[in-house]
């Protein structure tokens, strides 16, 4: 079996990982088109930040018994002779799996040939970007959503002044709703980053950015208009091609020896865009062609911001149909906002933006499309609501006699309640009468408590110098 | 004002002074590995406990150590040996038990070959007990198959601390730079149920508590982390991410004093924060807040214990916090660093000389020829006639080549997994031989009885959770017709041809000739030196050397002296919930039980029953209030017990404490591929009204 993957970026290295785990025989020939050595792209906003260097986004080392070309382009796929030619040789293949991945998308906009102008889709792209904002002072994002933000947020992380200009309605349009896009966009202004929505982007004059009706002024300008699939080797090769490469759930092509995963495929109307899903098809595939009968059924999708200061995760959809129910809760001056959708009990749609608890909760929830807690206030609080019982010392009137004070040797109050009546004055009395504050120590100042409030409810007129428990 | 001293038995025990004291020692609690010291006296109706200060304890005992001598006198106080004859199990004299026993295993050996005589030793043995039972399986028995329930509960941390330090000491400093530190990561540990009086090292400010349910030691902590069972391996991995990506690398340390990092690194890439968030249910901002905490402190450690170790990935879990540690440049700094929490009274020396299936005394490979020549001098024997590596724990108590089996200190009905399956096993063999000092669920199936003495009534040697070898001191005399161990092991030996000596101080004196040079080196120290010094530290090579609190300062026990870091990849557990078990079953420990039970469960004054605890959300699903019973159940075995409500649990997970005979016949026991430790801490359920 001579499997050849097509593209060694986050899919096809986890498609060569995926299958050389499951069958040492099966033989494996990557190529990628990109130079250098292959890198997690999930990394590039923070290295754009300047908080990572390159070699923190290296990615493990091909297995062994992986043949890996890089920097070898495709340049055409031939399903009838099982070939795929490269700028150097043929292939042949038994399975191919096509990991092309995407593309970026070029606005229609004036003065792209203009200098400064930079996508920022791959590694080469990030290094020029941070070579030309060294010394630079403002820059402008094309593009609100979340590549965009999260490249806004690396540049003002750099000290740049970034404006980020967004044609939809509201930030990350297709994520969240009004109300959280306006949230997220003072949590942005907070951190150097301004935000134009529902803006038209006319011209680049290599020193500013034309909108309808204002200039934004800048030394460059970074294009986040999203991503589209590359489907180019693949249409030519007259496989079925839609938004993406059109596969089933065995995430197979329209040819049967031809397999798609990741940002080039398109399953059941969806293309993704996110590693997650590349994984979770990468699997697939590798199953598939090592005999498995695997299927990948599509992915929950939860979008997380990765940006230092801002913490967002939107998952699903907030369409709220005759039966939803919706939970919030929006505090927008210090940032937080949190709308949930429900539908027979289960989230169907959220959005998470900044100190929200339950956050590892509610996607876990969403993922597993599992039952909601009863008490719809802990999707909103977590842990901070219906938190621990108040401290014993705190309220020794209101304690019950069967609560416990000392857990280490379960001493409840009214153990110690009978040492004062037995005539015991001192913590170090009850210490001896029932071992309380003998184990971990961590009741002495319940105990305190307890002492002192005896002695306000049950003054003694005997001193407690003379008379002491026996 | 007079201050009572604590220390005489509290309500309802009535106030007892002994009249007369007879004996009076200096020791240490029976119990957990923390070693509570304490004061024992000795009278003609029964032994007084009193805690001592001890830098482990502070003058603390929890109630388990304050009742510990309740069970010297206990009515069910094995005195005399037991056979099985027939149908019961009938007192028997000392020859006649041990003429069953020796000719047991004569007639096995002969039929189905030296191998098929097993032995299971305990992480409470003294080291003197687990050194003689190592000894008398390979020159007595001269059986490869030996190994103990310390497979159960430390293999995992060992394995983990081998690889990456060349060295497993549980911690390598004393517990007081536990205080010192200013934060604390605490990953799958309960010691406010487990060991109270540690807690007194624990600072609120600084402390960070990774465990699936909200337990008392997470409520102590500044911040606490509540994972999905099973995901610890990815939490330590996105830790080491953040880490990475936040610059809190220690670079310079890395170069210096560690290798293998970059593969380490570029594992770790692949877990960034959303996707560790998604696996664990850690939120994201607590992921960060964790490594803020690490980073930010002058002092930090990363401590593991049993809920991370007790995997089939618990070693690989073990590893990335380790690897955590490293990253950070804590371990070999002095005041910072990594180490796990021991659970059994001498978990640690336990697992050092002998009673483990692949290793000799001095925590020797029993692969190296080196180690089996050294070894062999001092056991007067040649060197091919020490058998080789023999199976681990469950595997053993599964091994259909097995047809005798002698424990010693451990129950391993209650306490291995997939309990029900070893109880059959149990049953099936040719001969059962259970030394205990009551009939445990283990020794109620065995052929042969040997009642042997307590902690109080014998003398021997404690390696504590630091390393620190501590003194154990007989207080008073075992009832009459007791024995103790090492003299039961003695009088074995004596009768298969291979005397030895019952002498404590002795055997110790053998164990430090016989593991001198090894890495656990005990060569330097004397019961006097424990004595004088308030114990000592291994490594310890002669009587010049003063022992070692910590490790790891100048270098690490790798041939190069370097820490290795391992780049280890999360997998999700062996058994995960599905339609049929949709829930997570995880199991542990209470503050008044100990281990199976079989000590505590016996003491009046310990409270404690068994109980299932669940999120009041599945309580509701299921239909049942606080209080009812419930039925769990997984591929094998079901248990029931009284309904535990509890918003301190998360929804998706129950918690069932495996001190008493329903938890273990729950578990799974999928092994973990390089401790051989079995998947104790998770695996897939269901839960019903009883």
């Amino acid at each position: 079996m001579r499997v050849l993957v097509v593209g060694y970026g986050m899919a096809g290295s986890r498609a060569v990982a995926e299958l050389r785990s499951r069958d040492a025989d099966v033989k494996v020939t990557a190529l990628g088109a990109e130079p250098h050595r292959p890198y997690n792209r999930i990394l590039l906003s923070s290295l754009l930040a300047g908080k990572v260097g390159e070699d923190d986004l290296a990615i493990s080392a091909a297995p062994s018994g992986a043949d890996v070309r890089l920097g070898e382009r495709v340049v055409a796929v031939d399903p009838g002779r099982r070939v795929v030619r490269t700028t150097r040789e043929e292939h042949e293949y038994d399975a191919l799996v096509l990991a092309t991945g995407g593309l970026p998308v070029f606005p229609s906009l004036q003065g792209l040939d203009s200098p400064d102008v930079y996508a920022f889709r791959t590694l080469d792209d990030c290094r020029r970007i941070v070579a030309r904002a060294d010394g630079a002072r403002r820059a402008v994002v094309l593009g609100g959503g979340l590549l965009g933000l999260e490249a806004a947020r690396g540049l003002a992380g750099r000290g740049l002044a970034v404006d980020v200009v967004h044609v939809g309605t509201h930030l990350m349009d297709r994520q969240l709703d009004g109300d959280a896009g306006r949230v997220l966009a003072r949590t942005l202004a907070g951190l150097g980053v301004r935000t134009h929505v529902g803006a038209s982007a006319r011209e680049w004059t290599g020193n500013a950015l034309h909108l309808d009706g204002a200039v934004i002024p800048a030394d460059l300008l970074v294009l986040a208009c999203g991503v589209r699939p590359d489907t180019r080797l693949a249409a030519a090769a007259g496989l079925t091609v839609g938004r993406g490469i059109v596969v089933d759930d065995a995430m197979r092509t329209s040819d049967p020896h031809v397999y798609a995963i990741g940002d080039c495929a398109e399953h059941r109307g969806s293309v993704y865009g996110l590693v997650a899903p590349a994984w979770d098809q990468a699997a697939t595939v590798a199953d598939r062609i090592t005999g498995g009968r695997a299927a990948y059924r599509g992915s929950r999708v939860v979008t997380r911001l990765k940006a230092s200061d801002v913490d967002l995760a939107a998952m699903g959809s907030l369409e709220t149909g005759a039966d939803a129910e919706v939970v919030s809760f929006a505090d927008p001056a210090r940032g937080t906002y949190a709308r949930l959708v429900l539908h027979e009990n289960r989230i169907t749609g959220a959005v998470l933006l900044g100190d929200n608890p339950a956050v590892g909760t509610v996607v876990q929830l969403f993922d597993r499309d599992a039952e909601a807690p009863a008490d719809r206030r802990t999707l909103l609080l977590g842990r901070a609501h219906g938190a621990d019982p108040p401290v014993a010392a705190d309220s020794p009137a209101l304690m019950p006699d069967a609560a416990v004070v000392c857990r280490c040797n379960t001493v409840r109050k009214a153990a110690i309640t009978a040492v004062w009546r037995a005539g015991g004055r001192t913590v170090a009395d009850v210490a001896a009468a029932t071992r309380a504050t003998t184990g971990c120590g961590g009741c002495r100042e319940a105990v305190c408590g307890l002492v002192d409030w005896l002695s306000m409810v049950d003054p003694d007129t005997r001193d407690p110098d003379t008379e002491v428990a026996a | 004002m007079r201050d009572f001293q604590p220390g005489n038995s509290r309500e309802p025990t009535p106030k007892r002074q002994l009249a007369t004291v007879i004996g009076m020692s200096d020791t240490h609690c029976p119990y957990c590995a923390l070693q509570c010291a304490m004061r024992l006296r000795a009278g003609p109706d029964g032994v007084d406990v009193e805690a001592r200060d001890f830098p482990t304890n502070q003058g603390g005992l929890c109630q388990k150590g304050w009742t510990s001598a309740d069970l010297l006198r206990h009515p069910e106080r094995l005195t005399t040996p037991l056979v099985h004859d027939g149908e019961t199990l009938r007192p028997a004299t000392w020859p006649e038990a041990l003429d069953r026993v020796v000719a047991g295993i004569t007639a096995i050996q002969e039929r189905h070959g030296r191998d098929a005589v097993a032995v299971f030793g305990g992480g409470g043995l003294t080291n003197e007990k687990a050194y003689a039972l190592g000894r008398f399986a390979r020159v007595a028995l001269r059986t490869s198959t030996i190994d103990y329930n310390g497979r159960f509960c430390m293999s995992s941390a060992a394995a983990a601390g081998n690889r990456a330090f060349g060295v497993d000491r549980g911690l390598p400093f004393p517990v007081e730079d536990i205080a010192a530190a200013d934060a604390v990561l605490l990953v799958g540990a309960n010691p406010a149920e487990t060991m109270p009086p540690f807690v007194r090292h624990l600072g609120g400010d600084g402390l960070v508590v990774v465990d699936p349910r909200r337990t008392a030691t997470a409520r102590l902590a500044a911040l606490h982390l509540q994972p999905t069972p099973g995901t610890d391996l990815a939490l330590g991995n996105g830790l080491l991410h953040i880490a990475i990506t936040e610059g809190h690398l220690d670079r310079a340390y890395v170069d210096a004093r560690t290798t293998g990092f970059d593969a380490v690194r570029a594992a770790v890439a692949q877990w960034w924060p959303a996707r560790v968030e998604r696996l664990t249910g850690v939120p994201v901002a607590d992921l960060y807040a964790t490594v803020e905490r690490l980073a930010n402190a002058q002092k930090a450690m990363v401590l593991t214990a049993r809920g991370a170790e007790q995997h089939a990935k618990g070693t690989d879990t073990v590893t990335a916090f380790v690897n955590l540690a490293l990253a950070l440049g804590l371990p070999g700094r002095r005041g910072s660093g990594y180490g796990c929490l021991t659970g059994q009274g001498n978990g640690q020396g336990g697992r050092e000389h002998g009673q483990k299936a692949d290793q000799l005394p001095g925590y020797r490979r029993i692969d190296d020829p080196a180690a089996r020549a050294h070894v062999a001098r001092v056991w007067g024997v040649a060197a091919d006639d020490i058998p080789g590596a023999g199976p681990s724990a469950y595997e053993l108590l599964s091994s259909d080549a097995v047809r005798a089996l002698l424990v010693f200190g451990s129950n391993p009905v209650v306490s291995a997994p997939r309990a029900a399956g070893v109880r059959r096993w149990l049953g099936a063999l040719d001969l059962l031989v259970v030394a205990d000092f009551v009939l445990s669920e283990t020794a109620a199936l065995a052929d042969v009885v040997l009642p042997t003495a307590q902690w109080a009534e014998e003398d021997g040697t404690m390696t504590n959770l630091e390393g620190r070898v501590i003194r154990r001191r007989r207080a008073t005399p075992p009832p009459a017709g007791v024995r103790t161990d090492l003299a039961v092991l003695a009088e074995l030996s004596g009768r298969l041809g291979a005397p030895t000596s019952s002498d404590p101080r002795t055997v110790f004196a053998e164990l430090g000739r016989a593991s001198s040079g090894g890495v656990a080196d005990y060569a330097g120290i004397t019961y006097e030196r424990i004595d004088a010094e308030g114990g000592v530290f291994w490594p310890c090579p002669d009587e010049s050397h003063p022992g070692t609190p910590r490790l790891f300062l100048d270098r690490f026990a790798t041939p190069d002296g370097r820490a290795r870091f391992t780049p280890v990849e999360h997998r999700p557990a062996a058994e995960e919930p599905d339609a049929d078990f949709p829930l997570y079953l995880t199991t542990g420990r209470v503050l008044t039980q100990y281990q199976s039970g079989a000590q505590t469960r016996r003491i009046a004054a310990l409270p404690g029953d068994p109980y299932v605890e669940l999120h009041p959300d599945l309580a509701s699903r299921i239909g049942v209030d606080d209080g009812a019973p419930v039925t769990v159940a997984t591929r094998r075995g079901s248990a029931t017990a009284p309904a535990r409500v509890s918003t301190t649990i998360r929804a998706d997970t129950v918690f069932v404490p495996f001190h008493y005979g329903g938890a273990n016949l729950l578990t799974n026991p999928a092994l973990d591929p390089i401790s051989r430790m079995p998947e104790f801490k998770v695996c897939a359920a269901r839960v019903a009204p009883a």
